[in-house]
């Protein structure tokens, strides 16, 4: 496949796996179990055709557990309802690790499928405009995103939410968030399609399609934007991997999610204190997720090399894209 | 030159005058500030008392003002926080930045540059597939992961103290100093510095393949040289021009992953200053972190450059 189909399908499957992932969690995110607090995960054993092995707890106070190979269950979803089964195990809050995974596997994803729309409409909007306008406006444009590309994403990030109430409803932090994240690469998408448009424009082709008669309009819509649909949407694979770890680190710093909305990131606070994330390794499994989506979309934009060409703007040289190489 | 050199002296001044404004206002955006969330919402007359004597009863138009005087002035306010003067807190945390940055970048380096070189220049060995797999692996970890992996790992094993710059028992000797601040160094550098070494490792790879197709290795082997002496002395100055400039954009997502790294390990930089003055809504310690974090990167970048353009003085002049 293309590269942009690629992106296109990887796109809509996380968006599909957005949509569903919560409906297949077992328990509901928010109950609690009866002295089940941080019961380890309980994986499905292949020598018990997929069931899995009990746990019972043995020591309250320092919350240790005991494995029993005599006692087997079914699969979290038919597990009787005095048994609950943990495959993750479970949190300090006694709360089922599994189903709040799946729960916060839709605001994360869907969050950064927003910001990176933001991102690309924004971007494209204010490529085009540079692109076509040329002048001081161009000269604008390319320095607000100069300013921005050179300043670090994080401190700009810090910035920006300086600006909000520390505690907000989680509905408008979502807003806000998607906001913030596209008003911090909007400028790695305007260079592109900038660049792309300059370049399309200057072309024989170009002048031809004019030559025949067309409108300005119709050499945009039919011609130039899409020929910047390639390079956006390999930009897109190198976004979106970013926009999933800058929500993380937003929720895990406290800026971000407030921590009764499971995400990604919120999720992730409960292995913030060291003792607990040695003795209870599992909570770290958020991590995981993490590191799948962003592993996978490098496969997707890079087409199973795992490390796509990085098409880097060099702070400096204005509106030079420098590609370093081509993928292996 | 001069000319050049003025230009970038003025851009830089508006850079940190940007920084800095963006960081003063805003904080104070929104809804609360300094006062209340130092004193509660309770005690009306307390803060009250507190405003007025922050000057935060003045409009900000006003306290924008003084504060852009002070800075001119070589000032840059107070920290409500601390209850210190900004600079004195700025001096000592940007120092552990800057150590844990320049530390991240050499080990970066030291890893990266050499494992590309080899598996730029040995494109089929078994030694490259597992350099590529490994740099495939890191490049996809977020630092703030990587961060809590190693600090897993280092909890686990005992091999490596965890949290903080310094160890609960004070060094007596300076070697003893040393070593500790060194071990302390050592989680939060790596998770900066693996996913650097994997990009690093990428670019010189696909830098060294490009050099060795324009048979500078076979001028030299066919002069007599090892092929260590070809690779290395010939190929890899070569290199270097395509390299250097990514420098500059992976310095900037140093900065960035310091933030995460600093809250998971604890060290005591800008990152976590500026995390600690977003939620105190100290402006003027916010300002000057920002600031400070700009100011650095600037140096780093511009060092980058100028050891570019001492390389190859064609990429200075372009600019």
């Amino acid at each position: 496949m293309r590269l942009p189909v690629r992106v296109l399908v990887w796109l809509a499957a996380l968006l599909l796996l957005a949509v569903v992932a919560p409906s297949l969690a077992p328990y509901a995110p928010t109950q609690m179990f009866t002295d089940a607090r941080h019961v380890p995960p309980m994986p499905p054993r292949l020598e018990a055709s997929g069931r899995v092995y009990a746990v019972t707890l043995t020591d309250r106070l320092r919350e240790r557990y005991a494995t029993d190979a005599s006692r087997l269950l079914p699969l979290p979803w038919w597990a009787p309802a005095g048994t609950p089964v943990f495959l993750l195990g479970t949190d300090a809050g006694s709360r089922d690790l599994f189903s709040r995974l799946l729960v916060a596997t839709r605001p994360t994803i869907l969050l950064a499928l927003a910001a990176l729309l933001g991102t690309i409409t924004l971007g494209t909007l204010l490529g085009v405009i540079a692109a076509r306008r040329g002048g001081l406006i161009d000269a604008l444009i390319m320095r607000t995103g100069d300013l921005l590309l050179v300043l670090p994403v994080m401190v700009v990030a810090l910035l920006l939410r300086s600006a909000l109430p520390l505690v907000l409803p989680a509905v408008e932090i979502f807003a806000w968030l998607t906001l913030l994240l596209s008003s911090v690469g909007w400028p790695i998408v305007m260079r592109v399609v900038r660049a792309t448009i300059r370049h399309e424009q200057a072309s024989a082709s170009a002048l031809a399609v004019t030559a025949l008669g067309a409108s300005r309009g119709h050499l945009l819509r039919r011609h130039l934007l899409p020929a910047c649909a390639g390079p956006v949407l390999a930009q897109a694979g190198l976004l979106l991997p970013a926009f999933i770890a800058a929500e993380a680190s937003l929720s895990f710093i406290g800026l971000g999610f407030p921590d009764t909305w499971p995400t990604w990131g919120t999720l992730l606070r409960e292995a913030a204190d060291v003792n607990a994330l040695v003795r209870f390794p599992w909570t770290l499994v958020p991590a995981a997720a993490i590191f799948l989506v962003t592993f996978g979309t490098r496969l997707v934009v890079s087409d199973g090399h795992a490390m796509p060409g990085t098409t880097a703007v060099r702070p400096g040289s204005a509106g030079r894209i420098v590609r370093e190489g081509s993928p292996r | 030159m001069l000319r050049r050199l003025s230009l970038r002296l003025v851009l830089a001044v508006a850079l940190l005058w940007a920084a800095g404004s963006l960081g003063f206002v805003m904080t104070q955006l929104a809804p609360g500030d300094a006062a209340l969330a130092d004193v509660g919402p309770g005690a009306v007359e307390a803060r009250e008392a507190l405003r007025a004597r922050l000057g935060l009863d003045a409009p900000l138009s006003v306290r924008y003002q003084r504060w852009l005087t002070g800075v001119v002035q070589g000032s840059l306010g107070h920290s409500v926080l601390f209850e210190r003067p900004v600079v004195d807190v700025l001096r000592e945390r940007m120092v552990n930045t800057a150590a844990l940055a320049l530390a991240a970048l050499l080990v970066g380096s030291l890893l990266g540059v050499p494992l590309g070189v080899y598996s730029g220049t040995h494109p089929s060995a078994i030694g490259t597939r597992c350099i590529r797999g490994a740099s495939a692996l890191f490049v996809s970890i977020p630092s703030l992961l990587l961060a809590l992996v190693l600090v897993l790992v280092s909890a686990r094993t005992g091999w490596l103290p965890v949290g903080g710059m310094t160890g609960a028992a004070a060094a007596s000797s300076l070697l003893g100093l040393i070593i500790d601040r060194l071990s302390h160094l050592t989680v939060p550098a790596l998770a900066l510095a693996l996913p650097l070494a994997a990009m690093l490792e990428h670019t010189q790879a696909q830098a060294m393949a490009d050099v060795s197709s324009m048979r500078v290795i076979d001028g030299a082997r066919a002069r007599g040289l090892s092929r260590r002496a070809a690779v290395w002395r010939h190929a890899w100055p070569l290199s270097l021009g395509t390299v250097l400039p990514v420098y500059g954009v992976l310095a900037g997502s140093l900065f960035g992953g310091a933030v995460a790294v600093e809250a998971v390990t604890a060290w005591p930089g800008l990152g976590r200053l500026m995390l600690d003055a977003v939620r105190a809504r100290d402006a003027a310690l916010l300002a000057g972190a920002a600031m400070t974090a700009t100011a650095l990167l600037a140096v780093i970048t511009q060092g980058i450059e100028a050891l570019a353009a001492w390389r190859d003085p064609r990429t200075g002049t372009d600019a």
